[in-house]
């Protein structure tokens, strides 16, 4: 943790500053969207993951929330887009802050099955309210505009994608490297520990599980003006698996690592298309190599490879 | 009136009576040791104290404030800081992270203004990480400000401990077996250290099973033996009891 630590923010942020101008078409320019998009709720998640060392196996239940939000208050009561985005982050924060108390009580596998219980019961509840969110099928989210200006097109998405990007890596880096996060890492490495220099543990899990939830809400309010649709599938179990393995591929507890899982991760899929019926049998067997391979994830470990440290 | 006053403590796991029925007085500025056989119920103590575990009966004062059932960071808050016996380093931190983590409870720990790097919350980070490299010196660290807690020997990260419990600027601390493990001249390194705690105005109560430490350090001196008090006073009343002379030597010796 040494000055250089904000010189991969500044490779970030120049190419971000760069990619809208060398891809080469639209497709591509969704795929750095939904890189992006990932990438910041990677962020968040990787601290609860990987500093904070907490599991959270239904964080897709809280980026339904957000997306949710921004579907049906607009649609159905005429919210601002605004609002409705920072009214789902607010019932997230609330809801994440009400079930961490009892759920941070709970370790290991029963905080996973907490957490997973959680995101399921989301998931049933937006399938089930189908006059309000269309169940199954899902539903159209009105555009998001401010001031009279619309977000329509890709290359505006973009530049917002990007700035919130940039911010969140920066903030993750100030945050690790503070006594907030200090206090986080210090609880993962041992918890009495912790406790004895005056750390309330249960507090900073509850900050930081409401904080990557919050993360989590807002994005998923930005995906849903974005795609234009919502349905339940994204806030299924699936989802949650693939964002925790988005953090576990890139690299427990690095900054960077959650934006190689994220870019990886989303990016995969696509490039695996050419197996046509085999992709899926591909990825599992990348994925799977990974973990034997490289088992702290993709940047830690080459970053002790090559004897950087992080 | 002493600093801290322990009275009637028991705690049962179940079935066993790790600590029955402890009574002593620690008064301010002394170094105090609790020593005993393996398994006599001094970890069991320090945990008791610290918070750790919360005892069945009894009670804890510190400066006449009941403390017992109280978590470790509250005991914490009121000045009171502990190292361990089985090392309890977080080895995901360099060195200097760790004893950082010490100071804690000195710093502004909000999270929106770590988030946003407010300059005066940097300023104060960078001036404690000095201040913990100095704290690391003090302990004889300071060829490892910058190392990684899990490329340290076991013998440094003990001392790692203790710099990161001083980083608490403690009234009181516990030190639980600080020369545990360690070579005779690494114990001798360890000994001038806690001299120079409780030099520096710090209660010490220390934990330790190297008997010429002990009777170096030690003001006065509890001696545990099956979670029961069996005997306390000065190193020369400690030496000559019978019962201790038997527990440590057996019944007939």
């Amino acid at each position: 943790m040494k000055k250089n630590v904000y010189f991969g923010l500044y490779l970030v942020v120049a190419l971000l500053a760069v990619l809208p101008f060398v891809v080469p078409n639209s497709f591509y320019l969704d795929l750095v969207i939904r890189m992006a998009i990932n990438a910041v709720i990677v962020l968040g998640l990787n601290l609860l993951i990987g500093f904070a060392g907490q599991i959270s196996l239904g964080h897709a239940g809280f980026l339904g929330i957000g997306a949710y939000a921004s579907a049906v208050l607009p649609t159905h009561f005429g919210w601002h887009p605004l609002l409705a985005m920072g009214a789902g982050a607010a019932a997230t924060g609330i809801l994440a802050a009400l079930v961490a108390r009892p759920i941070f009580k709970l370790k290991g596998h029963y905080l996973a099955m907490a957490t997973l219980g959680l995101g399921i019961i989301i998931n049933i509840a937006l399938r089930n309210e189908a006059q309000w969110t269309g169940g199954p099928d899902g539903m159209p989210v009105p555009a998001m505009g401010l001031f009279g200006f619309e977000l329509s097109n890709d290359k505006q998405w973009y530049w917002v994608v990007a700035l919130l990007l940039s911010v969140s890596v920066w903030a993750s880096l100030n945050l690790i490297d503070s006594p907030f996060g200090r206090a986080l890492r210090a609880l993962h490495g041992s918890e009495v520990a912790s406790q004895v220099v005056g750390v309330d543990v249960v507090r900073y899990k509850v900050a930081i599980f409401v904080l990557s939830a919050v993360f989590a809400s807002l994005m998923g309010s930005v995906t849903a003006h974005y795609v234009g649709f919502v349905s339940p599938n994204f806030a299924d179990f699936f989802h949650s698996i693939e964002l925790v393995t988005m953090v576990v591929i890139g690299g427990m507890a690095s900054v960077y690592g959650s934006l190689v899982g994220a870019v990886l991760l989303t990016a995969l899929p696509q490039a695996l298309a050419t197996f046509e019926g085999w992709e899926t049998v591909v990825f599992g067997a990348i994925l799977m190599g990974c973990m034997i391979f490289l088992p702290k994830g993709l940047v830690p470990t080459l970053a002790a490879k090559f004897g950087k440290g992080e | 009136m002493s600093m801290l006053e322990v009275k009637d403590l028991s705690i049962h796991f179940g079935g066993v009576k790790a600590v029955q029925n402890v009574t002593f007085n620690i008064d301010s500025g002394i170094v105090y040791s609790v020593i005993g056989p393996n398994g006599a119920g001094k970890t069991t103590l320090f945990n008791l104290i610290t918070g750790v575990y919360k005892p069945t009966t009894g009670e804890i004062k510190l400066d006449g404030e009941a403390i017992h059932g109280k978590s470790p960071n509250q005991l914490a808050e009121r000045g009171v800081a502990r190292t361990f016996q089985n090392l309890q380093i977080c080895m995901n931190m360099s060195a200097v992270e760790n004893v950082m983590v010490g100071a804690h409870l000195r710093l502004d720990r909000n999270l929106v203004k770590a988030a946003l790097r407010f300059p005066g919350l940097k300023k104060r980070d960078r001036d404690l990480r000095d201040e913990a490299a100095q704290l690391m010196d003090f302990v004889g660290l300071g060829q490892y400000v910058e190392t990684r807690a899990d490329a340290m020997s076991y013998g440094a990260l003990k001392r790692l401990e203790i710099a990161r419990a001083l980083a608490m600027k403690p009234r009181l601390i516990f030190l639980d077996e600080p020369a545990a493990g360690l070579n005779p001249k690494e114990t001798i390194e360890v000994d001038h250290l806690v001299r120079k705690i409780a030099d520096s105005g710090v209660t010490v109560v220390l934990v330790e099973h190297d008997m010429k430490m002990v009777m170096n350090l030690s003001d006065r001196i509890l001696v545990l033996d099956y979670g029961k008090k069996l005997a306390e006073g000065t190193g020369e009343e400690i030496r000559k009891n019978p019962d201790v002379i038997a527990a440590y030597l057996g019944a007939h010796a």
